[in-house]
């Protein structure tokens, strides 16, 4: 990846017809066989021994801190949006990593990658607020206090992707390109501490976004909780 | 001046006004952010993990916005469409 290039869509490795290879899909594959490889190879002995291998240890550790972190965002049980959120995070968090290594541009510095991710998030959002509310009480959200903010909660809802895809394509973007322009201007020991603070804002932004698709899940799915809370004080008071 | 050295020195010189601007904002708003969040995890050292949640989630909303002028200002430097298509024309 040269310097000029402000994506690594810009790189492509093989190219046939309309059809092209370019880094990023080329990483963002290597990233999903890593991730799919690796976890493949820790859960095919999983124990329940005083005994369990160092890397059940590590995966459990994940696993529990990405549980305990969705239940007091959303004080729900995490057991539904673990797949969704989970598989965000280590994916984004993964990639941002491994950008330490030389000659690996993290797939998430693309814009690409980041828009497919959020828009994700964005189909999430209705398809957990529907399965949990129902159509009609999900749409009602959107006419909330009055029928006139329908347009701006529209727009809110629109905006708030394109915030997601962009913050975290232009913070993993900048990191790499900062990195870039120091080896030009100084060579010796100062782009290694980039990278050092590099990887701290990876992990900040997977944690963020991780966090932010949670925020606006549990946007659309509470209403119905704090009803079914309603219920339960006033059956309680009525008791 | 001609067309190109035209277009490179606006695209150079808005390029540094846009990150060095848009900047300010959110530099003040993530510093009176981090003061405010030391100042409650000082009064309340036990809601300090809900109060760091916070505050990141918060300080990424902001950051988003210094984030956008630096992606402006990297397209205006490194995939500025008018430089392009003024090098197309001169050397087509």
């Amino acid at each position: 990846m040269k310097l000029q290039d402000i994506s690594p869509d810009q790189v492509v490795y093989w190219q046939w017809g309309p059809f092209s290879l370019n880094a990023t899909i080329v990483f963002t594959w290597g990233i999903m066989a890593f991730l799919v490889i690796g976890s493949w190879l820790v859960t095919r002995r999983l124990s329940t021994d005083e005994n369990i291998s160092r890397w059940q240890n590590m995966l459990e550790i994940i696993v529990k801190a990405i549980r305990d972190e969705i239940r007091q965002v959303t004080h729900q049980g995490p057991e539904m949006y673990m797949p969704l959120i989970g598989t965000l995070f280590l994916f984004i968090g993964v990639s941002n990593v491994l950008s330490v290594i030389p000659w690996f541009s993290a797939p998430t510095a693309s814009l690409s990658t980041t828009t497919a991710l959020a828009l994700c998030v964005f189909v999430a959002v209705p398809l957990y607020g529907v399965s949990r509310q129902g159509l009609l009480k999900y749409l009602k959200q959107y006419v909330e206090p009055t029928i006139f903010m329908l347009p701006f909660n529209i727009m809110g809802e629109l905006s708030r992707t394109l915030a997601l895809a962009v913050r975290l394509y232009g913070n993993i973007m900048s990191s790499a390109k900062i990195v870039a322009i120091l080896l030009t201007l100084v060579p010796l020991f100062v782009p290694i501490v980039m990278d050092a603070l590099g990887l701290l804002t990876g992990l900040i932004q997977a944690y963020i976004f991780g966090v932010l698709a949670m925020v606006y899940i549990s946007s659309a799915t509470r209403a119905h909780q704090q009803e079914q809370q309603q219920e339960i004080e006033e059956n309680e008071g009525e008791s | 001046m001609d067309n190109v050295g035209l277009i490179g020195m606006a695209s150079v010189i808005s390029s540094g006004l846009t990150i060095g601007i848009g900047a300010i904002g959110p530099a003040i708003g993530e510093g009176r952010a981090v003061a405010q969040a030391l100042a409650a995890i000082a009064q309340q050292p036990d809601e300090q993990n809900t109060i760091t949640r916070t505050l990141f989630v918060g300080l990424a909303m902001i950051e988003s916005t210094a984030i956008y002028a630096f992606v402006v200002s990297m397209i205006l430097i490194f995939a500025n469409p008018f430089w392009n298509q003024v090098v197309e024309q001169g050397g087509g």
